[in-house]
């Protein structure tokens, strides 16, 4: 599981990157959403999987999962989430502005 | 108090734009009593100080470093603390009549003027090095800010950074030398360096450790061939002229050097160095002067030509330190007290010329000497000012600059006498050019006052008609230049009170100890060489004066650009051109490049450091089983994953997108994550949503032109490949080795016995790491604060408006006119909010919580949107939320706040067990309560966004 996860991860980043490196606004924006995603698979994979049961105490089970990378990766939901509606905007407003979302274009409009 | 001293200045700079409050007070007034009182103070010191009592007070500041605020006053010290003091009052009260009133920036004017007086008496009483270092940029910084007081002129802006640039330049070859004396003596205290001087001249580091400081040293005193800075410094308010640029703050490197004279002389390398330097200055500062048509120019040359001067002299005088202890020693040691004398001189009578000229300036409208002239019967009291000023400056009788001239010429023959290094020949140049330079400071000192004065009014080449200056303005240079009349006739009294105290310190040592240090100073000696010298001066300078009207240098226009100014200017152009296009080579704008620099660092560093390191052993762990559920999962989330690259249109790409999510969500629940599921899974609906609202307005299917060639797509293919393989590699790394036991045992354990809560990872985001959590929804109202400025920001240029109240009638765009959905909504809205409400309170203890109760509304209340339409939604929850979500992150930070009543660390929690009526036994813990701060931020935050989105047009 942990093998395919790594594996997973690894083309959830590639896709990602290659999208933030093209020249399109939306496939950049795109592009951090997946990384994002990248992010938190990898975060859960190194704590181990399936080690136990959900951690919340009390259903009696002999072992629970790692509570600390799933704090951490709630944190960073909701974070990428407010991050990801600002880069939205941006690219809006810049489409809004130059009517374009080309980033060379608006590149060179800016200069 | 010495530490006060130092800070009041700082104290009233702070306090110096209340003075707005009171109407027509002019804020120089309320500036003058400081230098006045610390003046007053100064003087009570001066007999401790002839006692030969020094004042030392000691703040500890740094004690593990070494670094102590120790400050000094000893006679040196004290020369320049009442300089500085003195100066600065009549300075502060003759600016009061020289500028406006009006002037909105004139409290600007004093801040830096008040910060400059507290930085410069931080230099001159400082013992620690790096102390006075600091005070000494200070004093460039706040220089900077009075040159380029009057910023919107061109000139003053170069000639700010001129004198910054070079000032500082030499500030920071200072500092290294500094450093150098503190590695060679393990102290920053310049007693504790004298006292160990005898062996640090051994060391191999005390050369360049005094031909860097000297670099600050003649840097800040202008002295050849740094002096470029100084006329150009001419554009500051010329009370500030006066003030800085002739009475302290260019005097700070003959302190410098003045001050660590026990520590340097008696080497050959410091007696050339300062004397050479000095009297280069002094015969090149002195020829320039002559050939300026403007006052104020030719003032600043003279400054650079008398800081020569004295700077020559302290040369002159180190020469003591060759005989030290013998009578010698005070034969030479007479230069030093000559060098102080006329420090004070210099003082005195530029201050008076300098104001001269802001008063000629001011009633004229011009400092052009071509187009003044016979100003002599209009303005008597300035003129008679003037001419005192002049002749001290020239050196004549009777004013106390002709005794500090005598004894410059006293020193300069008495060198010649100076045999050690069978140089003699060559000493015999030292008065020549002495002899010389004192011609021409003749000369200048004339045209100054009689081009000026006497000769032909012009009256249409002035823009007004000038007047006698007022009282106010005149009061200033009359007692300066009284001062220069005074210390003429009676200059045993400033001999005995300062001048001794201070060549005392400076020779620190060196002098005999039975003998205590006198200097006579009168104004007859009798007919000797001086003398003789004196009148010569006067003779060709008469000549040199008649003859100068031929030399039509007036006639000439000024053009000023000399050619160190021109390497100068050159060298800077080059500097600024060279640094632009390397860092233009590579910051080219294009975010693509630099996120190329940064993806390609982090292959290379990180992924060779993985396999250089070895860190990945595969198989060493029991690893979890697959089954084929899962493997349909992440095989769905990777081809939607990359379905992205191939999408045709944007709504594909973004729902191909949001497919990626809803996996993620999935393997989420598959890896025992509850509360993540929850999460990502109302996320990923009110992500999609708010895709689909920003690119609805972009045009329906505009073909996506990747007209990008293939190496372009080709590299960042690689590129993101070698991203990939890195992850996977960290991935595998991070499975294979755990090298430290987790934490999360603790937080398993101690979650109900410490926070009273079983969830742990809501335990986790509200009570054990409350603080990421606090952070956390502070950066999400940034966000959403910004989404509704860059929405509501107009883009007409310049100016930026947020928009009326929106027209009634208006509708969410992406309203739906499904009938089925529009009743069924209704109902399903009322279920999903009261299951948020449950998400919100079970948190603590089952999967739910703050973020996921607020997201699960926030959810709620845009699907009614989509359904009714915005309205609705308005008046089923008249609430603004942007107020919402400060009031959430209010209430957040008190219950943080709240644990400080309890003498509590920030963010302690509490809980208990309370019966009450209906719910029976519930469990109250603190932690509920910043969670709902979490809960309504969020809302408040997600519905902002999604509003202000949907609700712009």
């Amino acid at each position: 599981m942990e093998w395919m996860m790594a594996v997973a991860v690894g083309i959830l980043f590639t896709v990602g990157v290659y999208l933030i490196l093209s020249k399109t606004l939306l496939r950049i924006v795109l592009g951090t959403s997946l990384l994002t995603h990248g992010v938190h698979l990898l975060l859960l994979t190194m704590a181990g999987l399936k080690k136990g049961a959900a951690p919340v105490l009390g259903n009696e089970a002999e072992a629970y999962a790692d509570p600390l990378p799933q704090a951490l990766i709630l944190t960073s939901i909701v974070i990428s989430f407010g991050v990801t509606a600002f880069f939205f905007v941006l690219a809006y407003r810049a489409y809004q502005a130059h009517g374009t979302d080309d980033m060379d274009s608006v590149r060179e409009e800016e200069q | 108090m010495l530490h006060a001293v130092i800070l009041i200045p700082f104290l009233l700079a702070v306090l110096i734009p209340l003075v707005k409050r009171i109407p027509h007070l002019h804020a120089g007034w309320a500036v003058l009593p400081v230098p006045t009182l610390l003046f007053a103070y100064f003087l009570m010191k001066v007999p401790d100080i002839q006692a030969g009592e020094p004042t030392v007070a000691t703040v500890s500041w740094m004690p593990s470093l070494g670094m102590d605020i120790t400050l000094v006053l000893d006679g040196l010290s004290l020369v320049f603390a009442l300089l500085i003091t003195g100066m600065g009052a009549l300075v502060v009260l003759y600016s009061i009549y020289y500028l406006d009133k009006r002037m909105e920036s004139i409290r600007n004017f004093y801040m830096y003027l008040l910060m400059f007086m507290g930085a410069m008496l931080g230099v001159v009483l400082s013992d620690n090095l790096m102390v006075l270092y600091g005070f000494w940029e200070l004093t460039s910084i706040t220089s900077f800010l009075l040159i380029a007081f009057w910023h919107r002129r061109e000139r003053s802006r170069y000639g700010a950074l001129k004198s910054m640039l070079i000032t500082v330049f030499g500030g920071l070859a200072m500092f290294a030398g500094f450093n150098l004396l503190y590695v060679m003596s393990g102290t920053y205290s310049i007693r504790e360096i004298i006292v160990q001087a005898g062996q640090l001249s051994a060391e191999p580091m005390f050369l360049p450790a005094m031909l860097l400081i000297l670099l600050g040293a003649f840097t800040k005193s202008a002295q050849f061939p740094f002096h470029i800075w100084l006329p150009d410094a001419m554009e500051a308010p010329t009370p500030v002229s006066a003030y800085l640029h002739s009475a302290t703050m260019v005097k700070a490197g003959l302190y410098l050097v003045a001050r660590l004279t026990p520590v340097f002389a008696g080497n050959l390398e410091w007696f050339w160095l300062v004397s050479l330097v000095g009297l280069v200055t002094l015969l090149y500062g002195s020829f320039k002067a002559i050939k300026q048509t403007d006052l104020k120019a030719m003032l600043a040359f003279s400054t650079v030509s008398q800081l020569g001067l004295i700077m020559c002299l302290l040369g002159l005088g180190s020469a003591a330190a060759f005989f030290s202890g013998t009578e010698e020693s005070v034969f030479y040691s007479m230069a030093t007290a000559a060098a102080v004398f006329h420090l004070i001189n210099h003082a005195v009578f530029k201050g008076t010329l300098f104001m001269v000229v802001g008063i000629v300036d001011h009633e004229t409208n011009t400092r052009d000497l071509r187009k003044l002239g016979g100003l002599m019967s209009l303005m008597p009291v300035t003129f008679s000012v003037a001419l005192i000023g002049a002749f001290s400056m020239a050196g004549l009788p009777p004013f106390s600059g002709f005794l500090s001239k005598e004894m410059f010429f006293t020193a300069v023959m008495d060198i010649r006498q100076l045999d050690i290094w069978s140089t003699q020949s060559w000493l015999v140049l030292i008065p020549v050019i002495a002899w010389i330079a004192s011609v021409f400071t003749f000369v200048y000192s004339m045209i100054l006052v009689f081009k000026t004065f006497t000769g032909k009014l012009q009256p249409e080449k002035l823009d007004k008609v000038p007047h006698e200056a007022p009282r106010g303005l005149l009061f200033s240079p009359v007692l300066l230049v009284s001062l220069a009349v005074f210390f003429a006739f009676f200059p045993d009294l400033l001999s005995s009170s300062l001048i001794e105290p201070a060549v005392a310190s400076i020779q620190y040592g060196l002098l005999p100890p039975e003998k205590s240090l006198h200097v006579p100073i009168h104004f007859w000696h009798g007919w000797t060489p001086e003398i003789f010298m004196t009148l010569g001066v006067i003779a060709a300078g008469m000549l040199l004066y008649r003859g100068y009207g031929r030399l039509r240098i007036l006639d000439r226009e000024w053009s000023g650009r000399d050619s160190l100014n021109r390497m100068y200017d050159l060298g800077l152009r080059a500097l600024e051109g060279g640094s632009a296009r390397i860092t233009n080579l590579y910051m080219t704008g294009s975010n693509r490049n630099y996120l190329l620099y940064i993806f390609g660092f982090f292959i290379i560093a990180l992924g060779s450091t993985l396999l250089g390191a070895q860190g990945i052993t595969l198989g060493m762990k029991d690893y979890a089983p697959i089954s084929i559920y899962e493997v349909a999962v992440v095989a769905v989330m990777l081809v939607a994953a990359i379905a992205v690259l191939f999408a045709k249109s944007r709504v594909n790409a973004i729902l191909f997108t949001g497919a990626v999510g809803y996996m993620v969500t999935l393997l989420f629940v598959i890896f025992r994550a509850p509360d993540l599921a929850l999460t990502q899974m109302i996320v990923e609906t009110v992500s999609v949503i708010l895709f689909l609202l920003c690119f609805k307005y972009l045009p329906k299917l505009k073909q996506e032109k990747e007209k990008e060639k293939a190496s372009f797509k080709w590299l960042n293919l690689i590129l993101a490949a070698g991203v990939g393989l890195t992850m996977t590699l960290v991935a595998l790394a991070a499975m294979g080795s755990s090298p430290f036991a987790p934490i999360s045992e603790f937080f398993l354990n101690e979650s109900y016995s410490l926070a009273g809560g079983k969830n742990v990872v809501n335990v986790i985001l509200v009570d054990f790491r409350g603080f990421d959590t606090l952070f956390e929804i502070m950066v999400l109202g940034v966000a959403s604060l910004g989404i509704y400025g860059l929405v509501n920001l107009r883009m007409e240029p310049g100016a930026i408006q947020v928009k009326k109240s929106k027209p009634a009638a208006y509708w969410f765009p992406l309203r739906s006119n499904d009938v089925i959905l529009r009743t069924m909504s209704k109902g399903i809205v009322l279920i999903i909010l009261t299951f948020s409400l449950y998400l919100f309170f079970a948190g603590h203890n089952h999967p739910g919580g703050g973020f996921i109760g607020a997201l699960m509304t926030s959810a709620g209340l845009i699907l009614m949107a989509i359904s009714l339409g915005i309205e609705p939604v308005r008046k089923f929850l008249p609430v603004n939320y942007r107020i919402l979500t400060a009031v959430g992150l209010l209430i957040a930070i008190l219950t943080a706040a709240g644990s400080f009543a309890f003498g509590a660390p920030f963010l302690s929690h509490s809980f208990g067990h309370f019966d009450l009526p209906l719910l029976g036994d519930t469990e109250l813990a603190t932690a509920v309560l910043f969670d709902l701060g979490v809960y309504l931020a969020v809302v408040g935050v997600t519905m902002n966004i999604i509003f202000t989105i949907g609700g712009d047009e």
